[in-house]
């Protein structure tokens, strides 16, 4: 188990390796540079700053300082916010998505396996119909909809919850909502899915012949298998969720990551892309390994292969 | 007074298709402590008459449109589903044609074999552990401390069988269905857990349905047998009756079809034509189309089951007219 976890880990290695090397390129494909924005700037200044960030190095150069650096840990200086580093960037603003993330998963958990178990259990009936149509219109509805219409409703209309903002716990409710729906969404759908599946075997059949109260079979017998689906979609969504979301943290004037990352791009801040898209990619591959613990601890099968 | 009496049992599937007629007006008993035996080809509602008394059939499509089925002075199939629970599983269990898929590959094999004791009696997990444990030696298991700590997909199919089978009577039930529990298995594997099926009947007493296609299997356990087609009984008899003198043109087409009663080297015998499709409604006997003794008063009017003399019963019009 332990030789699994290091073996899983140390694959991580190669994977990051590609996908920094991948980007490196691609964002010095993209026009334009992290200065040409600036107003009024010398071609003397223009040369410090390149110097000073290694630009006007060979690009092979650039790329093996860079993930010489990286080795050690240093994701380097931020071009176009020199006051932290990247490392200080992502630790300043990910707490921040983190929470929002984690607030997100919370309301698309519970939503999505509430409205796709109870969908399973009668289906193609009004209580499976109802919770599904929602769950298509959470998938259909961008959440850069979403969001204002949920502003417009409950905070102007209603005035029960801020506009926006992250100081206090009423502030957190609609991005949460905002973030959380669309993923509630598409849990329901696996669920659904994943338990009509497993209500379906022999085994069931075997549980209520034993006598088992419908509850018991359904969530002794069934969930564990039923919720297969949404596991596995859950090590990708967890990293999307907590990674933070552009939109939603623009909607909301929320100080995440995404914002960050998205204005990094803006601006072709190359160290931040980089340091963000590998922060990223490395919280996918963590929490796909965690998906792939949690499917072999629910599904005793796929232990042994 | 009869441990179950099935009375006019009719279950149909109320399919896109149409109305499958899967049993009609089924009727059969079951005396405490004897093994019955219900034959039948693959979709002769055999087991979906068994299905029907524990209220295990899908509902929608499924509906049982008529009958009774008194056990214990209970009518199964109007008692609702909370006293329908507490009697399955408990004065009836049932035993699954596939043991590969029966168990909960989830679950480990203890926690499913104590689930019944947990639920109907209200055991504690250790009084459960320690009576699973015994009921596993009971079908010959040895070393129950370990294997009630495997998962399903540890054991062969035999081995499920035999869990299948302990977590069945786990509770001591009166009545055991057992649907083609030996069809998935591998033949000497199949005698050795109808000897364990036999054996642990006589042992606890209770009476056994053993659901079967297999003429073979029902010769050797049963003592009644309960002919099935197209969602009837055809013709009941005891067993060496039944065998020694077919009074049903179906059974004997079936007895001829037995490998065994067949002479080497000659082509094997078969009935001509298919079962009769179950969604379009049949006006005579459903076997005539298929019966070398078919009249024109068998495809025109159905008949019904008669008894012909005491425990022997027939539901073809030329042999109780005397005709065959």
């Amino acid at each position: 188990m332990l030789k699994y976890i290091i073996r899983r880990l140390l694959g991580f290695v190669p994977t990051l390796f590609v996908i920094a090397t991948i980007v490196f390129f691609l964002i010095r494909l993209a026009p334009g540079g992290p200065f040409d924005a600036d107003r009024n700037v010398s071609d003397e200044v223009l040369r410090n700053l390149e110097a000073y960030y290694r630009l006007d190095a060979p690009l092979h150069e650039q790329y093996f300082r860079y993930l010489w650096d990286v080795l050690h840990g240093d994701l380097g200086p931020s071009f176009e916010k020199p006051s932290r580093t990247v490392s200080e960037w992502i630790a300043y603003r990910f707490p921040v998505s983190l929470e929002l993330g984690l607030y997100g998963l919370a309301v698309a958990l519970v939503l999505g396996l509430c409205a796709g178990i109870t969908a399973s259990l009668r289906p193609n009936t009004l209580t499976d119909h109802g919770p599904m149509t929602f769950a298509m219109a959470g998938i259909c509805i961008p959440n850069f909809v979403l969001g204002p219409l949920l502003v417009l409703a409950l905070s102007i209309h209603l005035g029960w919850l801020p506009v926006s903002g992250w100081e206090y716990p009423e502030d957190k409710i609609l991005p949460a909502i905002t973030l959380g729906v669309p993923y509630a969404a598409y849990i329901a759908r696996l669920s659904r899915g994943g338990m009509l599946e497993v209500l379906s075997q022999d085994f069931i059949r075997t549980a209520r012949a034993k006598g088992l109260s419908e509850a018991r079979v359904v969530l002794r017998h069934a969930l564990r298998g039923g919720i297969q689906p949404v596991v596995a979609f859950l090590g990708p969504a967890t990293a999307g969720l907590i990674t933070g979301s552009f939109v939603v943290e623009n909607i909301f004037q929320i100080p995440g990551l995404g914002s960050e990352f998205v204005g990094a791009a803006l601006h072709r801040d190359y160290t931040m892309i980089l340091g963000t898209v590998l922060f990223f990619a490395a919280l996918i591959l963590l929490f796909n390994l965690l998906v792939d613990l949690a499917q072999a601890w629910l599904d005793p099968r796929v232990r042994y292969e | 007074m009869p441990l179950l009496d099935v009375h006019e049992l009719t279950t149909h599937f109320h399919t896109r298709e149409g109305v499958v007629r899967a049993v009609n007006g089924v009727s059969f008993r079951v005396e405490p402590g004897e093994t019955i035996g219900i034959v039948g080809e693959s979709g002769s509602g055999k087991t979906v008459a068994s299905l029907s008394l524990l209220g295990l059939i899908p509902a929608p499509p499924g509906r049982i449109e008529n009958g009774t089925a008194l056990f214990d002075g209970v009518d199964l199939l109007a008692c609702g589903p909370k006293t329908l629970r507490s009697i399955r599983g408990r004065a009836i269990s049932m035993i699954f044609q596939d043991p590969m898929t029966a168990l909960n590959p989830f679950m480990r094999v203890g926690d499913q074999l104590m689930e019944p004791l947990q639920v109907h009696r209200g055991l504690s997990r250790r009084e459960a552990r320690t009576r699973a444990e015994e009921m596993l030696r009971l079908v010959g298991i040895q070393d129950g401390a370990r294997n009630l700590s495997a998962w399903p997909h540890e054991f062969s199919g035999g081995m499920r069988q035999r869990v299948m089978i302990a977590m069945a009577l786990i509770t001591r039930p009166h009545l055991l269905i057992a649907d083609e529990p030996t069809t998935a298995l591998d033949v000497t594997i199949q005698a050795q857990i109808l000897e364990l099926l036999a054996r642990l009947q006589r042992e606890l007493g209770m009476a056994v349905i053993l659901i079967t296609h297999d003429l073979g299997v029902v010769a050797r356990v049963c003592r009644r047998i309960y002919v099935m087609y197209a969602g009837q009984v055809m013709e009941s008899a005891a067993t060496e009756a039944l065998f020694a003198q077919p009074r049903h043109p179906y059974t004997e087409a079936l007895l001829q079809s037995l490998p065994s009663t067949h002479v080497k080297g000659e082509p094997l015998h078969t009935i001509p034509g298919l079962p009769p499709d179950l969604i379009a409604p049949i006006a005579g006997c459903p076997f005539a189309p298929r019966c070398a003794s078919a009249t024109d008063r068998c495809t025109r009017g159905a008949p019904t089951l008669r008894e012909l003399v005491p425990g022997r019963a027939t539901a073809c019009f030329r042999v109780q007219d005397g005709e065959l």
